[in-house]
């Protein structure tokens, strides 16, 4: 019997150009390459400089989202950018796609949309593929059992030149979650608590694997919510074993297998999950039962607690450096140690990204603004991930429920997740956000964000306040 | 890209952990097309007052920091996003070194990628290094990348790890593209033998 085996490493093997030695890395092939607007100009410049073609344009696809603006359609049906310097990103993308022969999703297009939502919405995303691209939520796909990972730009040039990164072999670790979330708890709150527990730099050097009951019974929109904050516990990649529903959410889609292609792919795709005694380089741990939901006060991901729980205080902290980073973090929030955050003030609502912006998360924000309003003076933006996810949302009138209670249903792009484009929360303002990064100013310069899940999210929006969603449901 | 054999220069210590890219460089700065100019950008919020001036507390404003070549850090530097803009910005400021009790993955394989150098010490090492600075902000270090050595103020020196085949590319001055596509043989070896999963082009 053949050495039993990881599901990363049975990716890792079937993807070896060339084995890594002790002097040089793994030649890794690529079978996926997203590419955007923002990492990949330099990389396009590089190959025409060397005078390279792009090696595989069928395994690559670009999509406009970063610098893309979500202002509603003009009367003309067109989505008007204005800032100078996206239309110049923008156009480079379109110019590059098309002299190297590229399929892109324009602004506009009726498949265009967060590089990390179109993927799998496509069936471009399946079991046991190598995806890259230039942004580090790629580790998003890692839910379908892909090995998937952002990577910069230089390495943008690498994949588009050859199809193949090197890599050295990262570290596997096991992360396993057992138990059953409780009412108003999600995939969002396990992952905010997870890396709540093992910090932001826990997952450095390793791949992620998400196991146990919690994961299992989780849908797939959820594991994604999962795997896309890998990074944001250091990881560079996060996976779950595929399974029936892998392959449900798969079957259909447009660059699915179809027919007898489609049940020979399943029978593939069974044979990845990790093997019985498989070993791991490293474990973590979480139990699902125990969790509430989860929201963040500090500037990084793992500044996060309990929505009932105090604000942390700086002498409950174990050592020197954890307290002068409280100090920091606390001192740009705004935020009284040892205070609750329920019933905080909050100014702006953002309910999107490529964590949370998927039709799922839609509805389950919609179901607190059913019947009830945005509350005096909260700006609330609802940017759907794809114009996939925006017209399927339309099309059971989620967005009237938005709008009626006076929130703004936006175009699909990243939004006010970067501050980037021209959503943005303003300086000093609270926002709880289900986007993945309440770093200083992400949102904008000295926004202030906490991060939390689309139930937790819409319960501000209503109340105003930080709000226990769990009082909310009925 | 330049070879690296000897960096010594001033260094300069930003003693936070965690520092993340958009720190580093913030998005509204990553319109950019190419890699110029990306030095306006870096740290920008904590460089400047919210009125556009510098901000003197800041520790690359202070007239000690002037002409630094190293920067010194707190542990998982450069988590965050993918964008190599970060170290990009880094390089385009003055930047040939950083020094750091760790890197996050995506931003120390950016650096090697352009020849910023991320040294990893041990965090106590680093903890000298931030009370040494406090006596000295002119300090100066070298850093032997063949020797994989960092020279600390007192003489004393410490060894640093590095991927033999970046050491390689980063002495020689040469870049991993080159390495990749003398491989073609293999990967067409490779396509030709593997089922091809996905086709974007339909
Ligand atoms: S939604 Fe945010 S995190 Fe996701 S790809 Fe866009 S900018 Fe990055």
């Amino acid at each position: 019997m053949s050495k039993p085996r990881t599901l990363f490493e049975k990716v890792w093997e079937a993807h070896l150009v060339r084995p890594e030695t002790p002097e040089t890395p793994a030649v890794l092939y690529i079978d996926l390459h997203l590419i955007h607007e923002v990492t990949s100009p330099q990389a396009f410049t590089e190959l025409r400089q060397r005078g390279l073609r792009v090696r595989r344009p069928d395994k690559t696809l670009g999509t406009m989202d970063h610098s893309t603006p979500t202002t509603p359609r003009n009367h003309l049906g067109i989505i008007p950018v204005i800032d100078p310097l996206a239309i110049s990103q923008l156009e480079q993308l379109r110019k590059n796609c098309a002299e190297f022969g590229i399929p892109l999703f324009e602004l506009g297009d009726e498949n265009q949309g967060i590089v990390h939502v179109i993927g799998p919405e496509q069936g471009l995303t399946q079991p046991g593929m190598t995806i890259v691209c230039g942004d580090s939520h790629t580790s998003t796909h890692g839910a379908f059992g892909a090995l998937a990972f952002g990577i910069g730009t230089s390495e943008v040039g690498h994949v588009l030149a050859t199809q193949c990164l090197l890599q050295r072999k990262p570290k596997t670790c096991a992360v396993r979650i057992e138990g059953r979330l409780g009412p108003g708890v999600t995939a969002k709150d396990i992952i905010l608590a997870l890396i709540a527990k093992y910090g932001v730099g826990g997952g450095t050097g390793y791949v992620f694997e998400y196991m146990g009951e919690a994961i299992r019974a989780l849908s797939m929109e959820e594991r994604m919510t999962i795997c896309n904050m890998s990074i944001e516990g250091g990881a560079r990649a996060g996976m779950v074993a595929p399974d029936d529903t892998t392959f449900e959410y798969i079957a259909g889609r447009p660059f699915a297998p179809k027919g007898a292609a489609f049940e020979a792919a399943v029978a593939r795709w069974r044979t990845l999950p990790t093997d019985e005694g498989a070993v791991f380089d490293h474990e973590l741990t979480l139990s699902a039962s125990e969790l509430k939901p989860m929201i963040t006060y500090g500037t990084n991901p793992g500044m996060g607690i309990p929505i009932d729980a105090p604000v942390p205080r700086p002498e409950d902290m174990p050592d020197a450096r954890s307290r002068a980073a409280l100090d920091k973090a606390l001192a740009y929030m705004g935020l009284e140690p040892g205070k609750p955050l329920l019933g905080h003030p909050v100014d702006v609502v953002f309910i999107g990204s490529c964590t949370n912006s998927r039709l799922s998360d839609l509805r389950q924000a919609a179901q607190f603004f059913r019947g009830r309003k945005v509350a005096p003076g909260v700006r609330v933006m609802v940017v759907p991930g794809s114009q996939q996810v925006k017209r399927a949302a339309e099309a059971e009138g989620l967005d009237r429920i938005f709008k009626e209670a006076g929130a703004e249903w936006r175009e699909a792009g990243c939004s006010a997740c970067l501050g980037m484009n021209d959503d943005k929360v303003p300086p000093g303002k609270y926002a709880v956000s289900t986007s993945n990064r309440n770093f200083e100013g992400r949102q904008g310069p000295g926004a202030r964000t906490m991060l939390a899940s689309p139930l937790t999210a819409a319960a501000a929006a209503v109340t105003g306040v930080v709000t226990d969603p769990r009082t909310l449901l009925n | 890209m330049e070879p690296i054999s000897i960096i010594t220069g001033k260094a300069v210590v930003l003693p936070v952990e965690n520092i993340d890219t958009d720190q580093i460089i913030p998005a509204r700065f990553l319109k950019v097309t190419d890699k110029s100019g990306l030095a306006a950008g870096l740290f920008e919020a904590w460089r400047y007052l919210p009125d556009g001036t510098p901000n003197p507390d800041f520790p690359l404003n202070r007239p000690a920091a002037a002409g630094a070549t190293i920067l010194i850090s707190g542990r998982n530097f450069g988590c965050g996003s993918s964008r190599e803009h970060a170290p990009w910005a880094l390089q385009d400021y003055g930047f040939r070194a950083v020094i750091a009790p760790s890197f996050a993955d995506i931003f120390r394989s950016n650096a090697l990628k352009i020849g910023l150098l991320p040294v990893t010490i041990e965090q106590t090492i680093y903890d000298e290094l931030v009370a040494m600075y406090a006596n000295d902000p002119q300090m100066a270090l070298t850093i032997d990348l063949a020797a994989q050595t960092v020279t600390l103020p007192d003489g004393r020196q410490v060894s640093f790890p590095i991927d033999a085949f970046s050491k390689y590319c980063l002495l020689h001055g040469v870049d991993q593209l080159g390495f990749l596509l003398n491989q073609a043989e293999a990967i067409a070896a490779y396509e030709a033998s593997h089922p091809q999963p996905v086709k974007t082009t339909g």
